[in-house]
């Protein structure tokens, strides 16, 4: 594309490297002001990596970047922010124990004299740009205490503060209900026709085909093309993405279920400030069975799992697994009732990063006597089985064995995860976020994997903030919201539409 | 550069070398800005520390102390605790020690074995109360363990100062009874047939006679193989050090992080109160004193752990070094006048170098980057398969 | 009975002073995401520039002075080492205890011809000099300039920390570095500055004893101070404030435990000794609770670029 003050953005011929790894090849990207643009590819496509040089989190090997047709060098993001950039991250930036304000004004506060702060004056000028954007969110509320969705607009209203033209938005959506991304999709035109232009990372097509004006496809780091959205597919995007026809619904038989493996019934969970979080919830999972939870981030999710997996005590009710009661019970003791999870943060709870990828294998089962006699580690013993582990999962690279577990791909390292889990053969996985942070390619072998462990006669909860893979995966989907079992659906007799208003906290009196 | 070369400068061994060659140059640089002799003043340390054999035999005696107590602080690094608490261990070792040492007299194959367990236990128990506090109430271990080591110290001198155990004139406590010595042969070696034996081997006559030597660093030295095959071998060293690694995904998995954590300072204060009752057994005066202020073994023993990169093997090595440089370096003001603290900025910087343990393989990294990176320059791409590790 | 709480008082007072200016710059360090268990060490040297700089010069404040300054310089290693080189910071802190006091001792005999304790130096002024106040109740509040110095200097990292725009950085960069990268703020000047300004406090801190208490410099002039003040930064939970506590609750048990042995008493001198670090292990226990450090606190950050 020619250089020219049409395009708010314009990067030419960028390219991008990490040691060997090439994550950035020549890319070009050309977007209209006042316009939303998509940026789409698989997860280690380099999308991020792209936004990351435009706002100067990165430098650039080679290739140029033009805003409003006249070139710039964006060193830092102190730069971007200069020119008008604005950047809303996958992981939030903010400060956990800080305010709502202080995260906001962070870096440019509103001073009195000599650094002195003067909070109230910026809390006024924060309350001014909520009112003007509609975005709303309480200033003097500590990011820890807020829900996601909250802090996510906290991150909009920093970019906003800064006087930022052009808004970057990094993988926005992966932590909101359909309401909410319905609500965000509303709030980036309004943006625009105040006048900004709106660039999204995302590997959402049906976000892309609902919001975007035009949408530029990496894969691998290599420039695919930018088509104009209103005259293309998901189809279409989703072959560009992965360069292979790509079946995008999930294949399965109908489910067998057997009997009642988890039962929770009126279960109540305090969180680490006492407020109760599960307010008298009642589940149950049935061998051969895969039960989905779909609900919004912060509705009991996390202290629910907790509860389960024996990490937090319960305030009263009883969780039973094959009729045995394992409500207060330990860690270990919930394992040795057949109890495997896949947590969500693989990196905190799944795996010790520094160990090699044979002793993460042995993990939750080092104590067993088929590791070793008596008191020793038989690290022959515990080879042989990872081995075996890395053939029938295809864990890659094949010759991982003896590395540190924290050297393999996210996607590679979510397979040594599941492997564990699953080749222990428990009566009940619990599944928690299990495809976050994963390509296509992955996503679709973790849900066979499940599926076929279903078809084995496993009891399978899964615990998902994606929706889709909710709808998709499950045989029966249960709705969770403020804590409790507000509806419970078998697949195909519900639409997203219900399941996302009863998420929210609607539409229950029907 | 070519990757053997680079291959070796990774190895953490290449890191220890190169922080003790450093140590020796920057003491050499202070020494000659100061006016001091750098040749002559390393000559005398090495003399001072290798040039008779009853040097080295006092090397050797000087180290024990200071092995375990670096096997105790390495062992708890790698559970992720900090043991600063290690001197208070080896003190109470000490007086555990000496108090059954006097008040008990029992012939030496029970005396020995007795006293070893009181004071091992000793150490071990305050060890245990220090991992105990952090387990159930959150407390910060280092601030108990420094707590504790001035309770210690305050202790000991209470138990000399009382009667029983209170030598007359002196500011020390009675000996030990003898049945409770570690060294070797120290009746023998001074009796008629001893010296009449020993006279023909001189170098062996020196040490027997003119240094404390005792079974002390064996003793040590089985230490260290057996936490380094307890680490490395079993599944409670698995236990512990996933919990030093990684204690969310530890607790996750089912492992008892809190009983792991009390059982790693049970045994670090162990290590460390066994090389206070070793220096009570084996050494004269076997028992204690009244202290102004703290010896140091535990505190040592943190600069042995990581000049030894945490390794309890490791720690073999560092421990001599460490003993060699500094008795060696007492002979420093009367031989050469250098001040003898030369050798604790040495060894500071030695420690220092290994807190940049990971500079020299970053470094290389960055090389091979830069040296990738052209590479890939002057290829031509095509769609080929780039590798995503 | 006045008589007596005054003397709690000043001795109160006098044993919390080197500890809370070594505390104070611990919580500085430790904000900005920096462990520092080498201010033991950073006293040690500043004690004795403290009374290298009296005794040249004649006058107690450039040895106030140059005590900041020491610590400082010893401060910009453990900074190169955790801050450049993303090293470990416990070991860096470790070898800084090892390095500067043999430093300082080195310096004392070059200066004092080989002896390990200095001359008696020009002191600091008291606060209520007795020939000012003669023989009021005030002149036996026995208190060195320090004192006000240490309250004034904890006022002042209050404020900056909580008050002002610098502060809200550096308590962002010890929470979040990778955020506080993101809006602009230089984690790597923000944390060289604060862990060099802790060594200035702690240099100040080493000083104040020998500047003041002992008025020369010994070897076992700093004995322990450094990780007692270390402790009163976990035990006041990072803050100037809570420090400030923790250091005057070490001082008041140290003086209860001086003046409950003072003449007969039946508790053995040595038990009392015990006194003030028995009491903390309770204090703590019952009283404190768990303490939660900056969440950045010692993990070295590693730029991506």
């Amino acid at each position: 594309m020619e250089v020219s003050s049409d395009y708010a953005v314009q990067m030419h011929g960028i390219v991008k490297t990490f040691g060997t790894f090439r994550a950035l090849d020549g890319v070009d990207l050309d977007v209209h002001k006042q316009s939303i643009h998509a940026i789409l590819g698989e997860n280690g496509a380099g999308k991020s990596t792209l936004m990351n040089v435009l706002y100067g989190l990165l430098n650039a090997d080679e290739g140029e970047v033009y805003l409003n047709g006249e070139r710039v060098d964006i060193q830092n993001p102190q730069d971007a922010i200069k020119h008008g950039i604005g950047m809303v991250h996958q992981h939030f930036m903010l400060v956990e124990n800080f305010t709502v304000t202080e995260n906001i004004v962070l870096g440019e506060e509103i001073c009195s004299t000599a650094g002195v702060l003067d909070m109230a004056g910026a809390r006024k000028e924060v309350e001014r740009i909520i009112d003007e954007y509609g975005l709303e969110v309480d200033p003097g509320a500590k990011i820890e205490d807020i829900s996601v969705g909250m802090q996510q607009r906290v991150e909009i209203l920093k970019a906003l503060y800064r006087g930022c033209d052009t808004l970057i938005l990094d993988e926005p959506t992966s932590v909101l209900t359909p309401q909410e991304i319905t609500q965000l999709i509303k709030i980036m035109r309004e943006l625009v026709e105040k006048g900004k232009t709106i660039i999204i990372i995302t590997h959402k097509l049906k976000e892309i085909m609902e919001s975007a004006d035009k949408c530029t496809i990496i894969r691998r780091g290599k420039y695919m093309g930018t088509v104009d959205v209103s005259k293309s597919s998901e189809e279409e995007l989703a072959s560009k993405m992965v360069g292979r026809h790509v079946d995008l619904s999930v294949d399965k038989t109908p489910a067998k279920p057997g009997k009642v493996v988890l039962s929770v019934k009126d279960l109540h969970v305090k969180d680490a400030r006492g407020i109760e979080q599960v307010c008298g919830l009642n589940l149950d999972v049935h061998a051969g069975e895969i039960v989905g939870l779909a609900g919004i981030d912060g509705n009991g999710q996390n202290e629910f799992i907790e509860a389960l997996c024996g990490l937090t005590k319960s305030e009263s009710g009883t969780v039973t697994v094959n009729d045995e009661e394992i409500q207060n019970k330990t860690p270990r003791e919930i394992i040795d009732h057949k109890v495997s999870t896949i947590p969500a943060d693989r990196q905190r709870f799944g795996l010790v990063l520094p160990f090699t990828v044979a002793e993460n294998t042995v993990l939750e089962r080092h104590n067993e006597n088929k590791f070793g006699a008596g008191i020793t580690l038989d690290y022959t013993r515990v080879r042989e089985f990872a081995n075996s582990l890395i053939k029938e999962f295809d864990i890659r690279p094949e010759d991982c064995m003896d590395h540190p577990v924290g050297g393999l791909s996210g996607g590679n390292q979510q397979k040594v995860i599941i492997a564990r889990q699953v080749s222990s053969d428990p009566d009940l996985l619990i599944a928690v976020q299990p495809t976050r942070g994963l390509d296509v390619g992955a996503i679709e072998f973790v849900h066979n994997t499940l599926i076929r462990e279903r078809d084995k006669g496993m009891a399978i909860l899964l615990i998902s903030l994606e929706l889709d893979e909710v709808m998709d995966v499950a045989d029966t989907i249960d709705v969770i919201h403020r804590g409790q079992i507000v509806g419970s659906f078998k697949q195909h007799t519900v639409s997203g539409e219900k399941v996302g208003l009863l998420m929210a906290g609607g539409g229950k009196h029907e | 550069m070519n990757s053997t070369v680079a291959k070796i400068l990774k190895k953490p061994i290449t890191s220890a070398i190169l922080a003790i060659v450093i140590g020796f140059a920057v003491a050499a640089i202070i020494l000659l800005l100061a006016g001091y002799d750098p040749g002559g003043s390393f000559a005398a340390l090495f003399a001072g520390a290798l040039s008779k054999p009853k040097y080295i035999s006092n090397v050797i005696i000087k180290a024990t102390p200071l092995l375990l107590c670096g096997i105790s602080v390495a062992f708890a690094f790698r559970v992720g605790l900090f043991n600063i608490g290690a001197e208070g261990q080896y003190i109470v070792g000490t007086i555990a020690a000496t108090i059954v040492g006097i008040l008990v007299d029992l012939p030496a194959p029970l005396e020995i074995p007795l006293v070893i367990c009181v004071g091992t236990l000793a150490g071990a128990g305050l060890g245990a109360l220090i991992g105990w506090l952090k387990a159930k109430f959150g407390i910060h271990e280092v601030i108990t363990s420094i707590m504790f080591n001035w309770i210690a110290l305050y202790l000991c001198n209470y138990v000399v100062s009382l009667d029983i155990f209170h030598q007359p004139n002196s500011t020390g406590s009675y000996p030990i009874h003898e049945s409770g010595f570690t060294m070797i042969l120290p009746n023998w070696k001074t009796s008629d047939e001893g010296m009449a034996a020993l006279s023909n081997i001189p170098w062996l006559r020196e040490v027997m006679v003119k240094t404390d030597v005792n079974i002390g660093i064996i003793v040590a030295i089985a230490a260290a193989i057996f936490i380094n095959w307890l680490l490395k071998r079993t599944k409670r060293g698995y236990e512990m050090r996933a919990v030093g690694l990684n204690a969310d995904a530890s607790r996750f998995s089912g492992i008892n992080v809190q009983k792991n954590l009390v059982l790693c300072m049970l045994i670090s204060g162990a290590l460390s109160g066994l090389a206070g009752v070793l220096n009570i057994t084996g050494i004269s005066p076997h028992g204690i004193a009244t202290i102004a202020a703290f010896e140091n073994y535990g505190f040592n023993g943190l600069s042995v752990a990581f000049i030894a990169g945490c390794s309890p093997l490791g720690c073999i090595p560092a421990s001599l070094l460490f003993a060699g440089l500094i008795y060696g370096g007492q002979t420093l003001q009367q031989v050469m006048g250098t001040p003898s603290e030369i050798i604790n900025i040495m060894i500071g910087t030695i420690v220092f170098c290994m807190a940049l343990g990971n500079v020299i393989p970053m470094l290389i990294n960055r090389s091979e980057h830069k040296r990738a990176t052209k590479m890939l320059a002057q290829e031509s791409v095509r769609g080929g398969d780039t590798h995503v590790s | 009975m006045l008589a007596n709480l005054l003397l709690c008082l000043s001795i109160t007072l006098m044993y919390s002073t080197p500890l809370l200016f070594g505390a104070l710059g611990g919580v500085l360090s430790e904000r900005s995401g920096v462990t520092n268990i080498g201010i033991e060490g950073m006293m040690n040297i500043g004690a004795m520039a403290g009374v290298a700089g009296s005794f040249i010069t004649g006058n107690p404040w450039m040895g106030f002075l140059w005590a900041g300054i020491a610590g400082g310089l010893v401060a910009v290693l453990h900074a190169i080492a955790s801050v450049r080189f993303a090293g470990d910071q416990t070991i860096s802190g470790v070898a800084i205890n090892l390095i500067a006091p043999g430093l300082a001792l080195f310096w004392c005999r070059r200066l004092f011809d080989g002896a390990a304790m200095s001359k008696p130096i020009t002191t600091l002024p008291k606060v209520f000099d007795t020939t000012q106040f003669g023989d009021s109740a005030l002149a036996s509040l026995d208190i060195d300039i320090t004192v006000i110095l240490g309250l004034i200097a904890t006022l002042v990292l209050w404020f900056v920390l909580y008050r002002t725009k610098l502060g809200l950085h550096i308590r962002a960069v010890g929470e979040h570095p990778e955020a506080a990268e993101t809006f602009g703020i230089n984690v790597f000047h923000i944390r060289y500055s604060c862990v060099i300004a802790s060594g200035v406090l702690a240099g100040l801190g080493g000083a104040s004893v020998t500047l003041a208490i002992i008025s020369q410099y010994t070897q076992t002039a700093i004995s322990g101070q450094g990780f007692i003040a270390l402790a009163a930064v976990i035990f006041g939970k990072w803050t100037p404030q809570g420090a400030y506590g923790a250091c005057l609750l070490f001082g008041f048990t140290q003086a209860l435990a001086i003046m409950l042995g003072g003449g007969n008493s039946i508790v053995p001198s040595q038990i009392l000794a015990m006194l003030p670090y028995i009491m903390t292990i309770i204090v703590l226990v019952f009283f404190v609770g768990r303490s939660v450090a900056p969440k950045a606190d010692g993990v070295p950050y590693v730029e991506s670029k």
